[in-house]
Parts: C-alpha cells; sequence; structure tokens
C-alpha cells in the first residue's frame, strides 16, 4: 500500500510538473501583453494596457478577426449538419458502402492539412473558383467533419433505439419521429460538435495559408504581421483576448455535452 | 470494413417508405458533399501529378506522364526530407505518448474527484492559438529568451546558445504542442479498464511495476497506438511549425511543397510530391488501424 502512495505521489508531482511546463510558453505571452515594450524580452519594463487599446484601434487586424467569425460559422454550419447526417446515417441504418461511408468521414483527420490544402486548391482552380473566404469556409468545413460526426455519432450510439421505435409505433411517421425524438436527444450533441468545428477553424492556419484570397483570417493576417516586430505586442493581446474568448466557448461546450 | 448486412428497406414492412425517403434525404447530401470536396480534389490532385505542365484547359483531357514522378526519383533531396520528416514526426509521436502516458495514468486511477477538473487544466493548453503557442516557443528558445536565460544564470553556458531556427527546435515546439492531444485516446483506453482487474492484481501479491506491465500496459495498448498516430499524421505532414521556429535548416517535407504551390508555382511537382506523402501516411494509417481496431475505439 505504500508503493501505491508513493507512486500516486510520483504521479501527482509529474503531472504539475508537466502542467508547468505546458503553461510557462502561455504565461510568458500572458505577461508579455501587458509589458510596456515593444521588444519581447526580459527585463520587464512596467504594466501597460496600451497594447490593447491599440488593438481596437487597428482597422485591418479587427476586420481579420471578423473574417475568422464569418468563416468559423459558416464552416461549422456546414459541418455539423453534415456531420449529425451522416451520424445519423451510420447509428441508425443499415447499408451498403456504411464502412466506406465512416471512412470518408474518419478521412480528413488521416491527411495531412497541406495535401488537403494542395487538393482543394487544385480543385478551386480546375473549377475557376476564386479563392477567398468561401474557400477557406469549404476547406474548414471538411476538417472539422469527423469532429463533428464523432460527437454526434458517440451521442446517438449512447442512446437506445426503443425511444424512437415507441414513437413509431404510436403513429409518429419516421420524418416526424427524426425531428421530435432523435434531434431533440441529440441536440446537445449537436451544439458541442457546432463549438467545436468553430474552434477548429477559428484557429486554423495551415489550409487557410494555401486557401486564402486577398482577404486574411485571423490567423493568417497574424502569419503575415509576424515580421514586423513593433506590432508584436499588440497582436499577442488580440491573441491573448481571443484565447480567453475560444476557452469560454470550449468550456460551454464540454457543460452542453455532458447534459 | 464489414460487408454489407443487409439493404434498405430494415423494418419488415410497416413504416418502409417514410424510412427509405429520410435515407436519401440525409445520405443524398452527405455523399454530394464528401464527392465534391473530399474525394474530387483527391483525384484532380493525382490527375494533376500526371501533367506535364500547367498550360492550357485543365478539364481537357491529357496525355499522362510519370515526368513528375521521375523527377522526384531522380532528386534525392526530397527523399531526404520525406525520411528525416518521418523520423522526425516518429520522434516527437514517441516522446508525447511516453510523456503523455503517466499523465493519462494519473487522471484515469490517481487524481480522484477532481480528475475532471485536472484534465481541463491539462487541455486549456492545446486550445490556445497554435501559432501563438509556437510563437512562445520563439520566446522561449530566443539568444534572450528563457531557457538561454536559466542556462547563462545557472552558468551552465557563456553566451547564449542557437535554439532556435533548426530541427530540434521544431521537434521541442512540436512535442510540446502534441502532448496534451497523445493523452487523450490514452485516457479513453484507460477508462475502459476495469478496475477491479488492479485489485485482482494486488490480490495475487503483484508490485506496482507488475501490475503496470501485466495489466495496465496490455489493456491500454490500443490507445498508446492511437495516440501515437494521431500525433504522428499531422507532425510528418507539418509545416506551419518548421516556417515560425525552424528556418531555413529546420524545413520539413511539407515546406517544399508549400513552397512549389506559393512561390515556385511548379503545381504539377507539387501534386506528385502530395499524392506521394499521401500515400505514405494512408500506409502507415492502415498499419495502425490494424492494430488498434477501429471498431473498438469508435465503440467507446
Amino acid at each position: 500500500m505504500t508503493a501505491l502512495r508513493r507512486s500516486g505521489a510520483g504521479l501527482r508531482g509529474y503531472y504539475w510538473l508537466m502542467l508547468a511546463l505546458l503553461y510557462l510558453p502561455i504565461v510568458l505571452l500572458f505577461i508579455f501583453s501587458f509589458n510596456a515594450n515593444t521588444i519581447l524580452s526580459f527585463p520587464l519594463k512596467g504594466f501597460t494596457l496600451e497594447w490593447f487599446q491599440k488593438l481596437f484601434m487597428s482597422p485591418n487586424l479587427l476586420a481579420a478577426v471578423g473574417r475568422s467569425v464569418i468563416v468559423a460559422l459558416a464552416a461549422s454550419a456546414v459541418a455539423t449538419t453534415l456531420g449529425t447526417m451522416v451520424a445519423l446515417l451510420l447509428s441508425r441504418f443499415e447499408f451498403r458502402g456504411k464502412g466506406t461511408l465512416t471512412s470518408l468521414a474518419i478521412l480528413p483527420l488521416l491527411v495531412p492539412y497541406f495535401v488537403l490544402a494542395v487538393a482543394l486548391l487544385i480543385l478551386f482552380r480546375v473549377l475557376g473558383v476564386p479563392l477567398g473566404l468561401p474557400t477557406i469556409a469549404i476547406g474548414h468545413a471538411v476538417v472539422a467533419l469527423p469532429y463533428t460526426t464523432l460527437i454526434v455519432l458517440a451521442r446517438l450510439l449512447g442512446f437506445d433505439k426503443q425511444l424512437e421505435e415507441a414513437a413509431m409505433d404510436l403513429g409518429a411517421t419516421y420524418p416526424s419521429t427524426l425531428r421530435l425524438v432523435l434531434i431533440p436527444i441529440a441536440a446537445p450533441a449537436i451544439a458541442s460538435a457546432f463549438i467545436t468545428a468553430f474552434t477548429v477553424s477559428f484557429d486554423e492556419f495551415a489550409l487557410a495559408l494555401f486557401l486564402a484570397g486577398k482577404d486574411p483570417t485571423f490567423p493568417v493576417y497574424l502569419y503575415g504581421q509576424l515580421r514586423f516586430a513593433t506590432t508584436l505586442p499588440v497582436l499577442i493581446a488580440a491573441a491573448v483576448l481571443l484565447m480567453a474568448g475560444s476557452l469560454a466557448l470550449i468550456l460551454a461546450a464540454n457543460r452542453i455535452r455532458q447534459r | 470494413m464489414t460487408a454489407a448486412t443487409e439493404q434498405l428497406p430494415t423494418g419488415a414492412g410497416r413504416s418502409t417508405d417514410p424510412r427509405r425517403r429520410t435515407f436519401w434525404l440525409l445520405s443524398l447530401p452527405s455523399a454530394v458533399g464528401l464527392g465534391l470536396f473530399l474525394i474530387l480534389p483527391i483525384l484532380f490532385m493525382v490527375a494533376l501529378s500526371f501533367r506535364n505542365d500547367l498550360s492550357g484547359q485543365l478539364l481537357a483531357p491529357f496525355a499522362p506522364t510519370l515526368k513528375q514522378y521521375a523527377k522526384v526519383f531522380d532528386t534525392g533531396s526530397y527523399w531526404n526530407l520525406l525520411g528525416i520528416s518521418t523520423l522526425m514526426a516518429f520522434g516527437v509521436a514517441t516522446v508525447a505518448t511516453l510523456a503523455a502516458y503517466p499523465l493519462a495514468y494519473f487522471l484515469a486511477f490517481r487524481a480522484g474527484r477532481r480528475a475532471g477538473l485536472y484534465l481541463i487544466l491539462l487541455l486549456v493548453p492545446f486550445w490556445t492559438s497554435y501559432l501563438l503557442r509556437v510563437m512562445a516557443w520563439r520566446l522561449m528558445l530566443d539568444s534572450s529568451g528563457v531557457v538561454n536565460s536559466v542556462l547563462i544564470g545557472l552558468g551552465l553556458t557563456q553566451d547564449p546558445l542557437d535554439l532556435l531556427y533548426n530541427r530540434g527546435a521544431v521537434v521541442v515546439t512540436l512535442i510540446y504542442v502534441w502532448i496534451p492531444f497523445a493523452m487523450l485516446p490514452i485516457l479513453a483506453a484507460m477508462g475502459r479498464i476495469d478496475v477491479r482487474l488492479h485489485d485482482a492484481a494486488s490480490d495475487l501479491y503483484a508490485s506496482p511495476w507488475q501490475q503496470l506491465l501485466r495489466v495496465t500496459l496490455p489493456l491500454s495498448l490500443p490507445g498508446i497506438v492511437a495516440a501515437f498516430f494521431m500525433v504522428f499524421i499531422p507532425t510528418v505532414g507539418e509545416y506551419v511549425t518548421p516556417l515560425l521556429v525552424g528556418g531555413t535548416g529546420g524545413s520539413m517535407y511539407g515546406n517544399i511543397v508549400q513552397a512549389f504551390f506559393v512561390q515556385a508555382a511548379n503545381w504539377p511537382l507539387g501534386a506528385a510530391l502530395s499524392v506521394i506523402m499521401l500515400a505514405t501516411t494512408l500506409l502507415l494509417v492502415v498499419i495502425g488501424l490494424r492494430i488498434v481496431q477501429p471498431r473498438r475505439l469508435l465503440a467507446q
């Protein structure tokens, strides 16, 4: 028993050590976002809110954030709708090609992002679709699809089919059973899937860099600005704010899913 | 995957028709979406890799050529870089999985009632902007950064070391980025272990180490393999982290492909390189899936 307790203490110590290591770089950024110096190095010069003020006076930055929100909303709407459909098919129907559908829905998780980006770039070029926010949104919908599908599927698989059978025994047609029983059952998972897809898209850079036209999303804008040392603190301030926002969203998603 | 079990309609007679209509209503958009934006792009990419150049109508028929692949095979540096990227991804995935295993073990068996909170704390860094986390490592490894300050402070080195802009920096940053993610599938696998097996093992006088090696480790193996591949796949195709902390000396396979599309505009060659990467990854995935058995993972 003492050996067990000792291993428990060792593991606990390891956990806190890793936690400290994981947070160190982020805390560093956080500190610099309040530091009164454009150069990101120690010693610190003093506390300032200047960077947060400047951030709200930078129209390009705000426009980029706005574009990211639009792209993320569109991408997660598409990914959640398709993901829910695929999850319903996989959990409630037997059909030929079920294995293929499963593989396809998970495929974006297994393909390196730059390969997917290259493939989509070629598609848009062949079809003559100009690059812009819609092309980024399509790319993000594709990479978010495995997440939305798996989240909704987990919920649907956890639910007894008897509920639907009862509804149909009571005379409900299948579409109304779907609308009145299945969708409400899956609703928390659907909401959680939407939020997950939103955060995936909002933070995505590897695909967006390939698929962005002249109007960059926030990560692409951030990347473009990294070269200019003077704007760095403002960018970090913006990212710290967004980090807080996305954290709140994810905690909300977890709350909803656990209902 | 399993062979088709039965065709629609299921449920005998009753409600056959509305179910079938619903089936089509659900499957048509799914098929169109996946076909148009997942299958078609990959097919076009493969087709482009057999083209001579980008001239003319891209949809028009063309005489396929193996020129691009021949170019890739002839140029040793591409294979070199693919090998290096694979090795880097192997190292990152191995270290991240090893580092994540005790974390998952702690959360699954030792954290007690507060396991949920401990889990969230661990995942917060993973939900932070990816670019920003990578950038934070630039501040860590910089010549005036934290690591160098500590090393100089401890008297371990006089002059700051060149820690940034090399493959080591890329590997360290990527390990950091993936540890919380690698922990998740291991934790899921451990969650399915019956805790009574641990009691049984200690009742039979197994030492904690024997218990770990003979009970927990074999039972969590699917999670370990899943964690490895969930880190390996994105890492082998990584190009963003090398752009930020790798510099010219730290570039990976993804970087040359990106250069072919963004700067050099040699799309057919870039497509051929992408096809090779896709084939490599899928091959490794198939091997991985053989080991972990996806049905068990999906059924969780």
